[in-house]
């Protein structure tokens, strides 16, 4: 039989999935234990979640929940820092800890034989961690190294300078790694302090995903966290950071990296918080606009001028606002033209070009058939289950997924975009070589540019 | 722990590999082309990568770009060029697999009616973009190019890196791509695996449709260059825009799945892998003298190279690193691992190697894997030998192979330092053997002088 060429084959019919069903419960000290069973392979994912992240440190200590979060390995239980890595590494676990600006969370993957001791050693982690001096001494340096080391990382500079930027004197304004100044301040009391006030079981979630029954995975976890004791102080459930102060009028920021061959760009303004009705809208909205492969930005900057390798957009949802941005690396010679084309598409989809009817039902199927995919592995449906934990979201967010997203119309996507994307009230960062790009934003007609540096 | 699989190959020599995973409702192809850089002529480098591109603009039945039909199925898409083969893979619905089928045998079989100038040259600004984001514009980005430039002859096809020389970018012609096309582009010299929610006998009539009836095309021949061996220590010296110098010291060693591959991936994890590790501990968590430490042996289909990379602290020399590696090194040839720490290296394996189990798609998932046994080894059902190679392993067998492979004599040390602080450098560094690779645009790192490194390769 030979094939029809002059047009695609039609999708079958839609495969069935189900999603995964969560068992909740509660320790007498308050911790959350959430299962998941996955079966088919020895596999077993543990995430502890602990909702303070850098929006919890102290306004003059930013990187503090940061090197907290570092310091939980280094030593606990008894254990040394060297002896815990070595009995981590005799069960093949590798422990994965990712400090957020909302969340600590801690990964640990690894062989369902080892579930018992892997769950113990997250335990001692978690709960029993040393904080030992010399250790935090010793960590501290190397932050502060690796502090120095990013001052040549373009992306990094860019995320910095642009979150300071946009958010001032807010929480989110921050990255969780800090600052130097801040690093060389902090005092290991500081981190201790820490510590006590963020980890607490009435605050933490463990959830679990693994080839074994809901009962089992509750017991062995219990097992491991129920002499956990509450702290002292009364449940406080982690605040949403605030409303962040209004940026007035478009500014552009450059970051002076002389001789660079390329520009790191970030444009954007603060959007959305996770918990927004909007949510599905803003989603079908960024997929549109920069958030796939064939969305107009992508499509504009990097098929049709050739100016990057890529460019794209992001709603970083959290639990307050989080900011809107496009990223993207740009040839030197293109950097105003591409901006300049940046803040076209913003405005064109608005009203000059608002979204059609075919660029939307691309993106609710490729957003709603594309869903299952990301419950594929049990690190995977660990990390979308911790999202419900740290959001608050209620239990049929993934069966109401689907629906909510088909849901958005035409007129919806341009609403979100009206709401959310305001070409006048954008921050710009470059980084990249101010003899170049400061004289061609001028003759763009963009807002004169301001040096800003990064410690 | 197997992985259960059909083969069928083609009359038109198409290899076709099955594996059913009913886990999610998902479906993996993966499609490998047995051809990359290393097929490649001096003077004419970064033209497997950039042909790699041009595969997703379109073909003739589908002159839209590769991506939007897959995308609106609910697929994810991507490929990758190395040395040694290029491949694209997509995740689609299970529903959606006949579509990514359709679309993946008509670039095979009709790239070439829809490819125009106009699409080459956005590519080619593309990827010279790639470039500058992934090597120019990034700290120590340029010293890989000068460290395979040092360890491998001029006309060894492993000399140059897989991105390529902008100068031979800006050379290519269409003609070229054509050319490149009809060369490697067909069922012959490719593997396609299908895994995940499918039934495997229908899903290989499906793929029997869509390639069967595709022509051969000609054979091609094996790239096999000669055995490469250093034999004296070359120093390079490259400045650059970074705060903290930093050590690369690279050696020759046994390529992917041959005699002693294992035991160098075994002896990376225990130099550097964790706190606990050699190296790591040495230098990064006791002595501070490092930043960080990092130990990977590069497994390639022709043979390999493994390397000790290490950062500076601050106020530290590079001389210092190496003295301190070498020792370790020393130690490591002389004595070998402690059964823990092969023991802990080998559960690593284990687990890294069941974790990868867990997706059928995507680079290094079910579909990845069968291609690359495939293509290597042509028997996709090696992942319980592969496995087999790492547990058997012996404390005996790394000390043989660190003492065989990693001494101070054959090797190529390259120090990255700050611009204007050569001191910094491991003593007596010339510059790097520069190979022509600047852009037009000024570029981040330079090389200082211009006389090649004092090399010798047998």
């Amino acid at each position: 039989m030979s094939v029809d060429r002059s047009r695609l084959p039609i999708l079958g019919p839609e495969p069935h999935f189900r999603f995964p069903e969560i068992a909740k419960q509660t320790l007498p000290n308050g911790l959350r234990i959430w299962t998941i069973e996955q079966p088919g392979l020895p596999v077993t994912a543990l995430i502890a979640l602990v909702p303070a992240g850098a929006a919890s440190d102290p306004s003059d200590r930013p990187g503090l929940a940061a090197l907290t979060g570092d310091m939980l390995d280094e030593g606990a239980g008894g254990r040394s820092a060297l002896d815990l890595q070595e009995a981590l590494g005799r069960i093949g676990a590798s422990l994965d800890t990712e400090v957020g600006a909302d969340a600590t969370m801690l990964t640990l993957a690894m062989l369902s034989r080892f579930t018992g001791q892997g769950l113990a050693l997250l335990a001692d982690i978690l709960t029993r961690p040393a904080l030992a001096e010399h250790e935090f001494t010793r960590l501290r340096e190397l932050r502060v190294n690796r502090l120095t080391q990013l001052r040549d990382v373009p992306p990094s500079l860019a995320d910095r300078a642009f979150s300071r930027l946009l958010f001032g004197v807010h929480a989110y304004a921050h990255l969780p790694m800090g600052s130097e100044p801040s690093l060389r301040a902090m005092t290991h009391d500081e981190v201790c302090a820490f510590h006590r006030r963020a980890y607490d079981p009435r605050r933490t979630t463990i959830v679990a995903v693994g080839d074994a029954s809901h009962d089992a995975m509750f017991r062995a976890i219990a097992d491991a966290f129920s002499g956990w004791a509450p702290g002292a102080g009364e449940n406080g459930s982690s605040a949403v950071p605030g409303t962040v102060a209004p940026v007035v009028g478009s500014r552009v920021a450059i970051v002076a990296r002389p001789a660079a061959p390329q520009s790191e760009l970030r444009i954007g303004q603060v959007g959305a918080e996770r918990r927004t009705p909007d949510y599905h809208a803003l989603l079908v909205l960024n997929a549109l606009l920069g958030g796939q492969f064939v969305s107009r930005i992508n499509m504009n900057l990097r098929e049709h001028k050739g100016y990057t390798y890529g460019a794209r957009t992001t709603f970083d949802f959290r639990r307050g606002r989080g900011p809107f941005l496009l990223q993207t690396s740009v040839q030197t010679q293109v950097t105003a033209a591409a901006v300049r084309e940046s803040f076209n598409e913003f405005q064109a989809i608005r009203d000059t070009r608002p979204a059609t009817p075919e660029e939307v039902a691309l993106a609710r199927a490729s957003l709603t058939r594309g869903f299952p995919r990301s419950f594929e592995t049990s690190e995977q449906v660990a990390r979308a289950v911790a999202q419900l934990a740290l959001y608050d979201l209620p239990d049929d967010s993934f069966e109401q997924f689907v629906p909510r997203v088909d849901a958005t119309s035409e007129d919806d996507v341009t609403r979100v975009a009206n709401r959310y994307l305001q070409p006048s009230e954008m921050i710009t960062v470059i980084v990249g070589d101010p003899d170049v790009v400061v004289p061609a934003m001028r003759a763009e007609g963009f807002p004169e540019p301001q040096f800003v540096t990064v410690e | 722990m197997d992985v259960a699989f059909t083969r069928q190959v083609l009359d038109n020599g198409l290899n076709v590999i099955v594996h059913e995973d009913h886990r999610c409702p998902i479906v993996a192809v993966n499609i490998w082309y047995h051809v990359g850089s290393k097929n490649e002529q001096p003077g004419r480098t970064g033209f497997a990568h950039l042909f790699e591109h041009l595969m997703f603009e379109g073909s003739e039945h589908y002159d839209k770009g590769f991506f939007e039909p897959l995308q609106e199925a609910g697929g994810m898409v991507n490929g990758s060029t190395n040395a040694d083969r290029t491949n694209y893979w997509a995740v689609v619905p299970s529903n959606a697999l006949e579509i990514a089928l359709w679309m993946e045998s008509d670039r095979m079989g009709y790239l070439l009616p829809a490819l125009t100038q106009a699409k080459f040259e956005n590519q080619r600004d593309v990827v010279l973009n790639e470039r500058r984001q992934n090597y120019e514009n990034r700290p120590y980005g340029l010293a890989p190019m000068a460290i395979l430039a040092t360890l491998f002859p001029p006309d060894h096809p492993y000399h140059w890196l897989t991105i390529g020389v902008p100068a031979d970018l800006h050379a290519a012609s269409l003609e070229e791509v054509r050319h490149f096309f009809a060369t490697y582009y067909h069922p012959r010299n490719a593997s396609l695996a299908l895994a995940g929610d499918i039934d495997a006998a229908a899903a290989l009539d499906l793929a029997c449709r869509y390639f069967g009836d595709m022509p051969p095309g000609p054979e091609v021949a094996p790239v096999r260059p000669a055995a490469v061996r250093l034999t004296s220590e070359a120093r390079l010296l490259l400045e650059d825009r970074v705060e903290l110098p930093r050590l690369y010291v690279s050696w020759h060693t046994p390529g992917l799945f041959q005699d002693d591959d294992a035991e160098m991936d075994l002896l990376a994890d225990v130099l550097t892998s964790g706190k606990s590790s050699r190296l790591y501990r040495q230098l990064v968590y006791e002595r501070r003298i490092a930043t960080e430490v990092a130990a990977i042996q590069n497994s390639r289909e022709a043979s390999g190279f493994f390397q000790v990379i290490a950062t500076a602290a601050p106020g530290r020399t590079l001389d210092e690193l190496r003295q301190a590696i070498d020792e370790e090194l020393a130690r490591m040839a002389a004595q070998g691992p402690t059964s823990d720490e092969l023991e802990r290296a080998k559960v690593q394996f284990e687990a890294q190697f069941v974790f990868g189990l867990q997706n059928v798609g995507g680079f290094g998932g079910k579909s990845d894997q069968l291609n690359a046994y495939n293509v290597f080894l042509g028997d996709p059902g090696w992942f319980a030998r592969d496995l087999a190679r790492y547990s058997q392993a012996t404390t005996d067998g790394l000390r043989a192979a660190a003492a065989r492979y990693l001494g101070p004599g054959g090797r190529v040390i390259a120090s990255v330092v700050p611009r204007g602080r050569p001191d910094l450098a491991v003593a007596d560094s010339t510059a790097g053997a520069e190979s022509g690779t600047h852009d037009p645009a000024p570029s981040n790192a330079s090389m200082r002088g211009g006389s090649p490194a004092p090399v010798v390769w047998s």
